[in-house]
């Protein structure tokens, strides 16, 4: 999420306010606010946020079960880290899912986010509904769902041409499936808001253009609409592959990491570890690999894509 | 835009619409039915009685407290965000320090940190200053993970603010607290009640810092009653989904009476 916000605010707004107003820097500088304004605010981030940050490199070299200090033990947790069948199998499920979560979102948000982008008047009214799953806890979500999935009373022993037995989260396949399809419940919506705004910054010229030229509304949509979405695209994925590695509640609460240990992603595995395990040294080294991938996933497709040297896809119109 | 209706889009849009309604619906119902009617019928069937004991029974086994720790929690987040909010925004759109600069990118940087990757340093932080089970110690967290977002948001709205109008006021001899208190603050009021919707709901739907940092039924929040419930009692579907359908009320009441606030707020978590 930053390096997309950051990217597309630096050239014009976070080099700060003095790019381009040369002539206001003397006389009225008295009635602008110093950086002191900025503390309060920035101390306390930095206690819970940053700080934390580099505490968690460094617990991830000690080890500390919750009584008394962490104890320094060099690269251990690291050497079991990399030798924990779980781990690397977390990993793979974690890759899984945000693949999978990226197939089956991207297709659909763009496709409703340009419709709702759309002037009807009916559009206004389906488009709040759509909003509803985004408003709700994680938490709701997930309940709700494992409620609506339960073999006995829920719809499965009502369907059960499509649900088998019935016992949907009982199978590893299963398992994936319902999460995967609770995701995109709960952040298609999300994704469709994305590219609601984007397309609706779509200049209409663009589209009177290729309607004189004879273009078609399939047409018009793959030379026109997506390749005017494409930093929304960006966005988007990049938030699906952050928000992916740290999806928690929903496998929490719909799977326990389970059948077994087959849907343990790497954010319930640091979980298990650090807080059921109490092995904080262990929980604290997963989790940098969190961050560390989250933040090389997010630097590598804005390198891929040269998303960081396009500043508007509206250059040359 | 576009001008002819395009039909296959319009007819996915209604598909998914039937994806977002029927699992709610079917929980609406369920919680107006009794267990076994709800047992007897299935989930899908349109309920032939009418009982309010479900949402009599999730009250009564603990969600009225719930609810008020939820609400302490929430009111907590969105003070701290309004007191620590608007200053920063204001340093970052109008200081011509450095600093306030290099402190804007460090904010852009803290969007990427995931509640995840520090929640055992946070844990022990807590646990350190005896917070450990108190509600505010659920509450100084929340507000520094809402800080980022927030802080985009609010100070997009401030650099709308013309520059003529701070010449204006610095022409009057005005300090910056003055023009804060008195051109900014009123001029932002759109961006803050943005980020005070977004704050509460990110403070209302928390999950990961409740259940990591308390523990006793005194401190529990909404969402962690919810899965607790599920663990106990998961065969009362319908009185698990009466629980649920309480847990969304304020949210979706927020949701009709500030959607412009929260839509607005959303896409600003989106980047656009």
């Amino acid at each position: 999420m930053t390096t997309t916000l950051a990217n597309r605010r630096r050239p014009t707004r976070a080099g700060g306010p003095e790019e381009g107003r040369p002539a206001r820097r003397n006389g009225s500088s008295s009635s602008r606010p110093g950086f002191v304004w900025a503390l309060p605010a920035t101390i306390f981030f930095g206690l819970f946020a940053l700080v934390p940050l580099i505490a968690v490199a460094v617990l991830s070299f000690t080890t500390w079960r919750g009584l008394g200090d962490p104890k320094f033990v060099g690269l251990k947790n690291w050497e079991s880290l990399f030798q924990d069948p779980v781990m690397l199998q977390s990993l793979w499920l974690s890759l899984l899912f945000i693949v999978l979560g990226i197939v089956t979102q991207t297709p659909l948000s763009i496709l409703l986010g340009v419709w709702a982008a759309g002037t009807q008047k009916n559009r206004a009214i389906l488009s709040a509904i759509y909003f509803v799953p985004l408003l709700l806890s994680s938490a709701a979500i997930s309940v709700l769902w494992r409620a609506l999935l339960d073999p006995n009373f829920g719809i499965p022993g009502q369907m059960s041409w499509l649900f088998g037995d019935g016992n949907v989260l009982g199978t590893q396949t299963g398992a994936i499936a319902v999460l995967i399809f609770v995701g995109m419940w709960q952040f298609t919506p999300f994704h469709t808001l994305i590219y609601q705004g984007a397309a609706k910054q779509i200049p209409p010229v663009l589209y009177q253009a290729a309607s004189i030229d004879g273009a078609g509304t399939v047409r018009q949509f793959f030379s026109i609409t997506l390749p005017q979405l494409k930093n929304s695209i960006i966005t988007s994925v990049i938030l699906m592959v952050v928000g992916g590695l740290t999806t928690f509640e929903t496998v929490l609460i719909l799977t326990n990491g389970g059948p077994g240990t087959s849907t343990t992603i790497t954010a319930f595995h640091m979980y298990q570890e650090a807080f059921r395990r109490f092995d904080f040294g262990a929980g604290s080294a997963i989790a940098l690999v969190l961050v560390i991938i989250s933040t090389a996933i997010s630097f590598a497709v804005v390198r891929v894509s040269g998303y960081d040297k396009m500043r508007s896809s509206l250059e040359g119109l | 835009m576009k001008t002819r209706p395009n039909y296959l889009a319009g007819i996915g849009a209604f598909i998914w619409l039937a994806i977002v309604a029927v699992p709610l619906y079917v929980m609406l119902s369920a919680t107006f039915q009794t267990r076994a009617e709800f047992g007897d019928n299935g989930p899908l069937s349109l309920p032939t009685s009418f009982t309010l004991q479900n949402y009599v029974d999730a009250i009564t086994s603990g969600f009225g407290r719930y609810f008020f720790n939820t609400v302490i929690v929430t009111v907590g987040v969105v003070g701290l965000v309004l007191l620590l909010v608007p200053p920063l925004s204001y340093a970052i759109v109008r200081s011509q320090s450095r600093a306030a600069s290099v402190i804007f990118r460090v904010f852009l940087l803290g969007l990427a940190i995931p509640a995840q990757a520090v929640i055992v340093p946070v844990f022990y932080l807590i646990n350190t200053v005896g917070l450990y089970d108190n509600l505010l110690g659920v509450i100084l967290p929340t507000a520094a993970f809402a800080l980022p977002i927030c802080t985009i948001i609010l100070s997009g709205t401030m650099r709308d603010i013309t520059p003529e109008l701070y010449e204006a006021m610095a022409m009057d001899g005005a300090t910056p607290a003055r023009s804060f208190l008195r051109l900014v603050l009123p001029l932002s009021k759109g961006g803050l009640s943005t980020i005070a919707v977004f704050s509460a709901l990110q403070a209302w739907n928390g999950f990961l810092f409740p259940l990591i940092l308390t523990q006793s039924e005194s401190t529990r929040v909404v969402t962690l009653g919810l899965f607790n419930f599920q663990t106990q009692f998961g065969i009362n579907i319908p009185g698990l989904l009466a629980a649920v359908t309480l847990s969304m009320v304020p949210v979706l009441l927020a949701y009709l009476f500030a959607r412009r606030a929260l839509v607005q707020g959303l896409m600003g978590a989106g980047g656009k």
